[in-house]
């Protein structure tokens, strides 16, 4: 553990030194194995914050309120410490630029996560190819990465970022208020002609009704990668 | 040897019955939801379950006559590769034994395929013998679209990638093929006990 840097109140990102790390894709994530005195041992998986190129591999972990792994990567953790991890792992919630565009990012909460490491690496290979990201967070206090994200839209005439925030919002925010709907990913993810490919991360809910929405509006199934993220529903 | 984690101590819920958890694995009340992308949604009329491949000749039945085999109502632990198992878990649907009753074939494995293009590889070994099934009730209710309704293969022994989402059919095969997840790394068997997550487990 080389540095913890704090996203937001319930966000922090973990940022590794990891000497003979094979490198990754991004959108991939990691098993991190804690292990008590007496060998009691509990994993969980985490995405890759960190873009391929990037100089340190970041996890970026929201500690949940009844989490058994994420309080003490959050809370405990110190830079110096040691973390047992394993990867990276997953093949097909992954972007690169061979895979080409546009490129539709569509994120709820800690979704955003492999979201950015893409993003990141959008930047460093592929700006020729258009990208966009709709990112839905609770407020604007919660949203991650929220000066890079911001940056995207004002740095490349390429990508274009946009936020909807579901339970309040600051004077003047401009962006979408309240949940998701139809139309705004409609706006977002543009003409099926245009075959975009679409990686949907968030909460079961929000995943759903996005890919659902998505299929409706005529994208092909096919185009749409899903990956369910934070805490596990009912 | 896996270094200690300073100050690390778990939260071992004593509800649970260890010996239940296999390796890695925690106890999960509520019913989490993964999957690639997005859910299917077959009309019933649509729908039919086809079992092809090395057989002599291919079966398959429509959604009512499906609901029509001898189907048997289990209690099983299921156990996912995210961590997570869940246990005593109710379903009702069709024996793989049941399914595979009169068809002839050399075959040794399957490729179990799904509504939404997904598929997965197990051997025959280990979906005969009363190991498997295609479950199309969970705890009494018609299984829900996001959790592979109206059907999904049952495998309760092997990772739950396993057990297929939104199946329709299983083809037989003379050699194991690997399916989705296989083919991105995750491992070919998936046996939970020994902890075979990723390719070289």
């Amino acid at each position: 553990m080389a540095e913890l840097v704090p996203e937001t109140a319930r966000v922090t990102s973990l940022v590794l030194d990891l000497p003979g790390w094979p490198g990754h894709r991004a959108g991939q994530h990691v098993d991190v194995r804690l292990t008590a005195e007496d060998g009691y041992q509990a994993q969980r998986s985490y995405s890759i914050a960190s873009a391929p190129e990037d100089e340190h591999v970041v996890l970026t972990v929201e500690r949940l309120q009844d989490g058994e792994v994420s309080p003490y990567l959050v809370d405990v953790l110190r830079a110096g410490d040691e973390l047992e991890l394993r990867g990276p792992i997953g093949g097909y919630f992954v972007w690169e630029e061979s895979l080409g565009g546009p490129l539709v990012l569509i994120g709820g909460g800690s979704g955003v996560v492999p979201l950015r490491s893409m993003l990141r690496h959008w930047v460093t290979t592929s700006r020729a190819v258009p990208v966009r990201l709709l990112y839905s967070s609770r407020s604007w206090n919660e949203v991650i990465y929220r000066d890079e994200l911001v940056g995207y839209s004002a740095a490349h005439a390429r990508a274009g970022v946009r936020f909807a925030l579901t339970r309040e919002w600051p004077q003047g925010f401009t962006g979408h208020t309240g949940r998701i709907t139809r139309e705004l990913l409609a706006d977002v993810a543009g003409a099926p002609d245009g075959r975009p490919i679409i990686y949907v991360c968030g909460p079961t809910g929000f995943v759903e009704a996005a890919a659902e929405w998505l299929v409706e509006l005529g994208h092909a199934p096919g185009r749409i990668r899903t990956e369910r993220f934070g805490p596990t529903g009912s | 040897m896996s270094p200690i984690s300073r100050g690390f101590t778990g939260r071992r819920r004593p509800a649970d019955d260890p010996s239940r958890l296999p390796p890695g694995q925690y106890s999960e009340r509520g019913f989490p939801v993964l999957s690639a992308g997005p859910t299917p949604h077959t009309p019933l009329d649509e729908w039919s379950f086809l079992i092809d491949g090395v057989v002599e000749a291919p079966v398959s039945w429509p959604w009512e006559e499906f609901l029509g085999l001898p189907a048997e109502t289990v209690t099983v632990d299921i156990h996912c590769v995210t961590k997570w198992s869940k246990l005593d878990t109710t379903w009702k649907g069709v024996s793989v034994d049941t399914l595979l009753e009169g068809v002839e074939t050399p075959a040794a494995y399957l490729t179990a395929w799904s509504d939404g293009g997904y598929t997965t590889n197990v051997a025959l070994e280990d979906v005969t013998g009363g190991k498997a099934w295609v479950a199309y009730e969970y705890d009494g209710e018609p299984l829900e679209p996001e959790h592979g309704g109206p059907a999904r293969l049952l495998v309760p022994h092997l990772y739950f990638w396993k057990s297929a989402k939104w199946v329709r059919g299983l083809t037989l095969t003379l050699d194991d093929e690997p399916g989705f997840w296989e083919t991105y790394g995750y491992h070919n068997r998936g046996d939970p006990w020994l902890e075979q997550r990723y390719q070289g487990d």
